[in-house]
């Protein structure tokens, strides 16, 4: 082999520097996200939780979809209650602290969902229309 | 060995070239059937029931005669719709935002303008938006379907989370009924109505009916800040029993641009 005394050093380095994030944090990745219930105190979602945990993102493009390009804005009954089929007036409805449910694991994933960007939470809606009165 | 592998690769070629040629001839005699039907410019009621496409039509009739002399009304109608939609307020020509405004006659009905046209005409402004065209040429620009005919309705909606902002619709609008948030427009925005979103910066955004409204059985923003003036009635093109549909067979109407051929969807009374 050619340069060993190079490459292996040079190896070695390499694969330190790319599992740098793991052992930083001694291995461990930090505290898990304890997102916020609904502060109204609403048990039920349009389904069980752990479906909703791993799949909400999948739902709501359902939604999207259904609502927009299909005209199905009708409501859809779970349960006996009814939800608009819409992240900004049915989801942020019962989970109305988008910073302390949403974010929480957003943020521990590091992920950044661009829904954001035009449907409006209601600490958004607050902050506008209290600067205006 | 060598010869078949020659052959089959000029096979292959030429396969792959009739595939990707036969779209496009689908395609320039299909524009040449649009074309053909935009140069009658047939009157659009005739239009809509004849070519038109079947089932609800929605579609739009404004009254001027009940808004000459009265700008507050349209002022009371774009207000409506732009406190209802999150539309940003931004004040230069180029960035601003607008669903329905006020245009003057000449520039909303080029092809109507002459001399001595009735004097009300010429000195009020008309209210404008997107016609809801029956042959949108916007939705057979757009890449990647963003804007689309809905079928139930007629309307041409936007679904802004496909929208790219690549402004082909603009350009194929006749009408300038589209705006292009070249902002963030949260910033230009005085209060957020919580029932509706707001747009992102580099999305086309235009005005849709209110569908979002008329899926809870209401009416468009515009037409209900205006209702007691009867100046806009909103219907069913289709149907010959609704009320929009009684006032086109009775009146004469006018509609923006008819010879483009792209059949609008609202209608004038001068
Ligand atoms: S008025 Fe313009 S934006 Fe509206 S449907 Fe017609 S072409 Fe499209
Ligand atoms: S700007 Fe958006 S709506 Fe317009 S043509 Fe491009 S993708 Fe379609």
């Amino acid at each position: 082999m050619f340069n060993k005394r190079i490459v292996i050093p040079g190896l070695l380095i390499f694969v330190l520097f790319v599992t740098f994030p793991f052992w930083y944090n001694g291995l461990s990745a930090g505290p898990m996200p304890k997102p916020e219930l609904p502060p109204g105190g609403e048990k039920e979602c349009v389904a069980p939780a752990s479906e909703m945990r791993a799949k909400h993102m999948k739902l709501l493009n359902e939604w999207r979809d259904a609502a927009l390009r299909e005209g199905k804005r009708d409501m859809i009954n779970v349960n006996g209650v009814d939800y608009r089929r819409s992240l900004q007036l049915a989801c942020m409805e019962c989970h109305s602290n988008k910073e302390k449910f949403c974010d929480e694991c957003h943020v521990y994933v590091d992920v950044t969902p661009k829904c954001w960007n035009c449907h409006i939470t209601p600490a958004d809606i607050e902050a506008k229309n209290k600067e205006t009165h | 060995m060598d010869n078949n592998r020659r052959k089959f690769l000029k096979m292959a070629g030429a396969t792959a070239l009739a595939g990707i040629g036969a779209p496009a001839v689908v395609k320039l005699t299909s524009t040449s059937a649009h074309a053909s039907s935009a140069a009658h410019g047939a009157p659009a009621v005739a239009a809509h029931a004849e070519g038109g496409s079947d089932g609800i039509r929605l579609g739009l009739l404004i009254d001027m005669r009940k808004l000459y002399g009265k700008p507050e009304l349209i002022e009371k109608a774009v207000n409506a719709c732009n406190s209802h939609h999150n539309i940003p307020k931004i004040e230069s020509k180029k960035s601003e935002i607008k669903w329905i405004w006020p245009m003057p006659f000449p520039n909303a009905f080029p092809e109507h303008s002459h001399y001595h046209y009735p004097k009300q005409a010429q000195e009020n402004k008309f209210p404008v938006l997107c016609n809801h065209c029956d042959n949108p040429p916007c939705v057979r620009v757009c890449p990647t379907q963003a804007t689309f005919v809905e079928k139930e309705t007629g309307i041409v909606a936007m679904d802004y989370h496909r929208c790219i902002g690549c402004r082909f619709c603009m350009v194929g609008c006749p009408y300038g009924a589209r705006s292009f948030n070249w902002f963030d427009p949260r910033e230009h925005i005085e209060k957020y109505n919580p029932e509706f979103p707001t747009r992102m910066r580099g999305v086309v955004e235009k005005c849709t009916f209110c569908d979002e409204r008329l899926a809870r059985g209401l009416e468009p923003a515009c037409v209900e800040a205006v209702k007691e003036s009867g100046a806009f009635v909103f219907g069913d093109l289709n149907d010959p029993n609704s009320e929009i549909r009684q006032i086109l067979d009775k009146e004469p109407t006018i509609q923006r641009k008819p010879a483009l051929g792209t059949k609008p969807s609202v209608f004038y009374i001068v």
